[in-house]
């Protein structure tokens, strides 16, 4: 054979594998596909693992149910590999390749961002279900997880309000969800009349893992005479070392209280919980609340995960209630089809698993009740404090003056950053 | 004028407060038969309740415990002072119980319990009868304590050790009093001053009246408690004298308050000086822990081994196996892991050596992929059997807490016991590199390998060996961070770099260069943290060891001699 | 397969002739595939997807960083483990140009600051960010920037005769520094979440299908230019001293060449080749984040040269498609598995495969002939 032939069909055969890829599509109309978007390896597996098996338990209790619009769910999982960029890849496989109706993934704000161009792109429909530190609402994704209004402000006005704290430490790990957050609480604290002295603001690298000089500095400043309280942002794997050395540094909750907005139960079943009993954390959601509908989820994960040790958290939460919202509204638009969920979504109530509604805001995010607990010995959470109603989750903080004036509303005025002042709306993909 | 106003509501209060509390104290004082240990305050309730408390005082207990079952946060502080003041016979123990998270309420029988745990079996005692309810009803529940609760019932449960019969526990409860002391608390102390035997109880309670007297209204008396606080450096006393200079009038209290102030000062800043270093030896200890089994992997046999932070990760999860395995004993576990993650690690070295890199040898850049490979693998492995969370290990109680100097300087034990057994694995590993027979062969073997083999030498076993023992050793250090981080699948991750470069810091091939080098980069981190920050801090570091190594390629203390010329 | 084949791919990897295929061949990749993404419809099975385009495309650019790290390592023995932070700076280069083509277009309308400035107060732009609305000056950063860094800290290293694994490791400090730095909100580089949502380069719309064709397009000619200089520069008289270096530096120097010269311009070229690949990467993928620092990531691309076969150029190419190739099916079709194929991969590779697949090929070759 000459060379000359081969290659012409090695390109030809080349173009043929590229095809058949994005050929899968067609001829899968029977089923409703679900995309699952949450790294199963790499550094965020570690959280998202859980995600992806409560996606992949809703779909199979819905399809017991007899799925929806008399078709079965189908879940695709892809795994992004905590790589971002692969993150933008899978969610454009997922979107054109496997052509799903809907997406449930993410967690952390890059990966997010990452895959947001695509979503917009192809007209795809995210749920994301983790807290973030807002300053976006997209068309195509509905924010499941806690705003800032929702989680640190509240968490700051217990401390101030219940615990008359007087001192605060900010402290975080250095990237851009702590940093919004913090200067969100610097200038909400600082409206509440606590002076520059009074706060103490301190960035650690990922994966921080020698606290001594930052935890001592802590405890001086915190042994001013005046309620001294940390609000941590510190992320995933440095929390361990941090709480570890407060422990160790016999700094006890009841001295200088930490509140976390990123330990929960899954976390803390990965640590000694000894040294941590009375810190606190800022949630919408807890495995404690002792509702039945809690009950009876936490009662469905154990039987699904087929471990009676496994915990629930918040960001699962989140999924369920993400899925909840858009199994109903495809029952109500009788419809997979991207726009129309959309357009009905928001409005639409659920229970959340605390015994409330959440419902669904024009803004793309949910109303949530935000509970601070203290963390127990054996890894649970404490209900201390409770909103007594829902918060709606506002995606532009009224704390800086650059977002104050801005508004999303995809009801009324379809616009995700609509400028109050100037009456524009600025920055859309459409 | 607005100072002068609370100043006087604050002492009309404070001699109201004392008028009650002399009332009640006089009411209801008597000296009570305390002891810290739980199983006494069962025993001693039960003989009380034998003795017949009258009726309306079994009355009045049972209705504020009954309350507290249901009341908020803040009426739980209410009821848990009504329990003190009132002095019930079964109030401490109820209050323990309320701090130890062992009071229950049974909602079908409205009966308050206490869980007692012995060997993991759990029993129920009624609060107010002592009476044993087995299972303690099916309808029971915690009685929730918060913060601010639980910082109140310390208080509470030290008025009443203040009489203990153990001078350690009257030793606690008189620190615990002094955030919360009070006129009557004051009144207390004093009583108990004038009959405590014990000198450091007596300068205990010394230095609290002293702190209390700061607030008094007869500037003698504060220039007394100024003079008696001479020579004091805690930080409530630190606060409480700065606090006086923005109130005090009285020049000569003033002097004596600001030369105070002005020697605590100097003195403090001379202990974080200490701190400070002891937390970069600390710092360092770790990094070297870390870095000392690559030390015999690359500096002494060449080989670069990409999998030495997985090696350290076995020596965890071993750790947490162990813990496992002997759930009731922690303290025991720990040390037993030592020897069992020296030989899990060391075994999986061997097969690392046996399986890959000896194929490899002379050929570093592609150990290094090989090695990368295995680490691959070996996170992936974890990931499959202990699932991609981490786990918890536990701090055993000897190595928790604080070894206090003094005031204002306290090292933490773990961190204490780290760096101690940090110089015991290179003692350990000096005297085997040097002292044995296994040591003579691997430095032959490392100097010139065909010389060494013409002489007799093994050179493939002593290959095997020394890699080996150099994963055994990270193994151990796994071991020991365990105790200090995430025990996960990233583990390796995070200290493989910084192992690379005390190695080559130091110099590759010498043991003393790692334990100089990873000290020396301790110690200047951790005094470079405070002013530049954790993360500007640590790309100094590396930014630094990058030219040092322009400047000196062999690192600290550079290889001599033929072997040298062969890196 | 015959003994034809097998003849047929080995001169093309030898002879003169070889080079001939290659660019046959990638320009055939870089006409057909947007010739079937644009002639045929959607429904045909001749149809490319801007999936599969945008994929390949990508591959581009990581085969163009695996022909950059080839170039030193294949032909003169500098294992370089920190590349990828040249070719990261690279795609920042580009990414603060698309960042600024945003304009007013940003959520918070501000024609100046991006977004992620002004939500964390930032008054004005930092200086480094100035000129980057001009596509003439990014396009010069995209090389200056890399190409700087490699002559500062390559000058530095081979003046000092750092070699070897030494070298290697201090490559790895430089990364993983500059990644911790990145990292950094303060930098003014977007911290965590990177560089993202761009609109359009040079005036074309990103998201539209001709712009992907374009980007896709000039990645291909981007790295068939790439093999083609190397191949140049290796063939040449400063290639043959090179290689000289490679199997014996002292006796170089002994012969009077300066060794550190013929490397430190080497590297530098090599860093802004990865500086270009970076940047034609980042329109692609849509977002450059401090991720690209990863030490990780760079030993991985030197794997991507090892697996292909290292001193061919050709290898590299075919170890990035390869690799990536690999990696994009696993995470779809078994996940879990994923780090396990590559841990074996490396493993096998170094211990079977010393000269990669096209060693392989020429195995196969010789034995049967």
């Amino acid at each position: 054979m000459s060379i000359r032939s081969r290659v012409a069909r090695f390109a030809a055969a080349c173009i043929a594998a590229g095809s058949i890829t994005g050929m899968t599509a067609a001829h899968a109309a029977d089923t409703i596909k679900v995309g699952v978007l949450h790294s199963l390896s790499g550094t965020m597996a570690i959280s998202e693992t859980t995600l992806k098996d409560t996606v992949l338990m809703m779909i199979e209790e819905q399809n017991k149910k007899g799925g929806l619009l008399g078709k079965k769910l189908e879940a695709v999982v892809v795994d992004p590999a905590s790589n971002w960029p692969l993150f933008a890849e899978k969610a454009r496989e997922l979107l054109s390749v496997h052509d799903v109706d809907v997406v449930f993934g993410c967690w952390t704000s890059v990966s997010r961002k990452s895959v947001l161009p695509v979503f917009e792109e192809l007209n795809g429909l995210l749920f994301y279900p983790v807290q973030y530190e807002g300053e976006e609402s997209s068309r195509n994704v509905f924010y499941t997880g806690a705003a800032p209004n929702q989680q640190a402000i509240p968490a700051v006005d217990y401390l101030m309000n219940e615990v008359g704290v007087k001192r605060w430490v900010l402290a975080g790990t250095d990237y851009v969800y702590p940093r919004t957050t913090n200067k969100i609480l610097e200038a909400y604290l600082k409206s509440k009349g606590v002076k520059d002295a009074d706060i103490m603001i301190n960035y650690t690298p990922f994966g921080h893992s020698d606290w001594q000089g930052i935890v001592s500095d802590i405890k001086k400043f915190g042994s001013a005479g005046k309620k001294t309280a940390v609000v941590s942002t510190i992320n995933g794997d440095a929390n361990v070392p941090f709480y570890k050395e407060l422990g160790n540094q016999k700094i006890s909750a009841e001295d200088i209280p930490v509140v976390a907005f990123s330990v929960g139960e899954e976390e803390l079943s990965g640590i000694d919980t000894a040294p941590l009993v009375g810190h606190l954390a800022a949630w919408n959601y807890f495995q404690s609340v002792d509702v039945p509908v809690n009950s009876e989820f936490i009662e469905s994960w154990k039987t699904f995960i087929k471990n009676p040790d496994r915990v629930t958290n918040d960001p699962m939460e989140a999924t369920v209630i993400g899925f909840n919202l858009w199994a109903q509204a495809v029952e109500k638009t009788k419809t997979t089809d991207v726009d129309a969920v959309i357009d009905a979504l928001p409005g639409l109530e659920t229970p959340n698993m605390t015994g409330g509604t959440a419902k669904m805001l024009p803004n793309h995010h949910l109303t949530k009740p935000v509970l601070i607990g203290e963390i127990r010995d054996d890894g649970q959470v404490d209900v201390v404090w409770q909103t007594e109603s829902e918060v709606p989750g506002d995606a532009w903080t009224d704390f800086l003056p650059e977002s104050a004036v801005l508004e999303a509303d995809w009801v009324d005025l379809k616009c995700g950053n609509y400028n109050t002042k100037t009456k524009k709306c600025s920055g859309q993909n459409y | 004028m607005r100072q002068l106003l609370e100043g006087m509501s604050a002492k009309v209060s404070r001699l109201l407060m004392l008028l009650i509390m002399l009332f009640v104290g006089v009411a209801t004082y008597q000296p009570l038969h305390a002891s810290t240990d739980y199983e006494d305050v069962i025993e001693a309730e039960e003989s009380l309740v034998d003795t017949a408390l009258p009726a309306d005082q079994t009355e009045e207990f049972s209705n504020a415990l009954a309350q507290l079952a249901s009341a908020s946060f803040s009426k739980k502080e209410d009821l848990t002072s009504e329990l003190v003041a009132k002095r019930f016979p079964g109030s401490r123990g109820v209050l323990v119980a309320l701090l130890e998270n062992q009071l229950y309420a049974d909602k079908s029988s409205g009966k308050v319990l206490i869980l007692s745990e012995q060997d993991g079996e759990k029993t129920y005692h009624d609060a107010i009868s002592g009476e044993l309810i087995a299972d303690g009803g099916s309808d029971k529940k915690r009685i929730t304590t918060n913060n601010s609760l639980r910082k109140k019932l310390r208080g509470d449960i030290a008025i009443f050790d203040l009489h203990s019969e153990d001078r350690n526990v009257r030793l606690g409860a008189v620190q615990q009093l002094r955030d919360v002391v009070d006129q009557s608390v004051a009144t207390m102390l004093m009583k108990q001053q004038s009959i405590e035997k014990d000198d450091d109880v007596i300068e205990e309670i010394r230095v609290t009246l002293a702190i209390f007297d700061l607030g008094s209204e007869d500037s003698e008396a504060r220039l007394a408690a100024v003079e008696a606080l001479d020579g004091e450096l805690g930080n409530d006393v630190f606060n409480q004298i700065s606090a006086l200079l923005h109130s005090e009038e009285d020049k000569e209290v003033i002097k004596a308050a600001q030369a105070t102030i002005k020697r605590i000062e100097g003195k403090r800043d001379f202990y974080s000086l200490l701190e400070t270093a002891f937390f970069g030896l600390s710092f360092g200890s770790v990094l070297v822990l870390a870095a000392i089994g690559l030390a015999i992997t690359f500096g002494v046999m060449g080989v670069i081994n990409m999998a030495h932070g997985e090696l350290i990760m076995l020596g965890a999860y071993t750790t947490f196996v162990m813990q496992q395995l002997l759930p009731d004993h922690i303290g025991l576990s720990i040390i037993l892991s030592i020897p069992a993650a020296f030989l899990v690690s060391g075994l999986v070295g061997i097969g690392i050596e046996r399986g890959v890199v000896r194929f490899l040898y002379g050929r570093p850049l592609e150990t290094l992929l090989a090695t990368f490979g295995v680490s691959l693998i070996l996170q992936q492995l974890v990931r499959t059997i202990f699932s991609p969370l981490n786990r918890s290990v536990q701090t055993p109680e000897m190595m928790s807490g604080l070894l206090r100097f003094n005031e204002v300087f306290a090292v933490t034990y773990n961190r204490l016991y780290i760096l101690i057994f940090t110089f015991i694995v290179f003692a350990g590993l000096w005297l085997i590199l040097n002292k044995t027979s296994l040591g003579l062969k691997v430095r032959a073997v490392s100097q010139n390998r065909q010389m060494a083999r013409a002489m007799g030498v093994r050179t493939a076993r002593v290959d095997a060996l020394t890699f080996g023992l150099g994963s055994g050793v990270a193994g151990i250090a796994g071991v020991a961070l365990s105790q200090l981080t995430n025990v996960g699948p990233n583990l390796g991750q995070a200290y493989i770099i910084d192992s690379f470069m005390v190695v080559v810091f130091g110099g590759v091939g010498n043991l003393w260069g790692t334990l100089v080098g990873g000290m020396t980069l301790g110690v200047a981190t951790k005094f470079l943290e405070p002013h530049v920050g954790a993360v500007v801090a640590k790309i100094i570091m590396l930014v630094f060891i990058i030219l040092f190594i322009q400047r000196r390629k062999q690192g600290l203390f550079p290889q001599k001699g033929r072997a040298a010329s062969g890196a | 397969m015959t003994l034809q084949d097998h003849s047929a791919i080995s001169r093309v990897m030898r002879s003169d002739r070889g080079i001939k295929w290659f660019v046959g061949l990638l320009l055939a990749a870089a006409v057909l595939l947007p010739l079937g993404h644009l002639l045929f419809p959607p429904e045909s099975s001749l149809h490319v997807s801007t999936y599969t385009l945008g994929l390949v495309g990508k591959y581009m650019t990581y085969a163009l960083l695996a022909v950059s790290i080839d170039l030193i390592w294949g032909y003169c023995g500098i294992l370089s483990l920190g590349h990828t932070a040249f070719f990261a700076l690279g795609g920042y280069a580009m990414g603060m140009y698309l960042m600024r083509q945003i304009g007013t277009r940003g959520v918070y309308g501000d024609p100046l600051l991006p977004d992620f400035m002004v939500f964390l107060n930032w008054d004005s732009l930092p200086w480094y960010w100035h000129g980057f609305d001009m596509f003439w000056f990014a396009a010069v950063m995209v090389v200056l920037a890399p190409g700087l860094l490699a002559l500062v800290f390559g000058w530095f290293a081979f003046q000092s005769r750092v070699v070897g694994v030494y070298f290697s490791i201090i490559t790895q400090a430089l990364t993983f520094a500059l990644l911790l730095a990145f990292f950094r909100n303060e930098m003014g580089f977007g911290g965590n979440n990177g560089l993202t949502d761009f609109k359009e380069l040079l005036g074309f719309d990103l998201q539209a299908s001709s712009t992907r064709v374009g980007l896709y397009v000039t990645s291909a000619l981007a790295l068939l230019a790439g093999v083609l200089v190397c191949r140049w520069i290796v063939a040449s008289r400063f290639g043959r001293i090179i290689a000289a270096i490679r199997d014996s530096e002292s006796r170089t120097r002994f012969i009077g060449y300066r060794v550190e010269h013929y490397k430190l311009w080497l590297f530098c070229f090599s860093a802004m080749l990865a500086g270009i690949a970076g940047a034609l990467y980042v329109p692609q993928v849509g977002i450059i984040n401090p991720g690209e620092f990863a030490p990780i990531n760079s030993i991985e691309a030197v794997v991507w040269v090892a697996v292909g076969g290292r001193g061919t150029l050709y290898g590299a190419v075919v170890g990035a498609i390869l690799v990536n190739y690999a990696k994009s099916y696993f995470t779809m079709a078994w996940p879990e598995a994923w780090l396990y194929a590559l841990g074996v991969l490396f493993v096998l590779v170094t211990l079977f495969l010393p000269k990669g697949v096209l060693g392989l090929l020429q195995r196969f070759k010789r034995a049967e002939s």
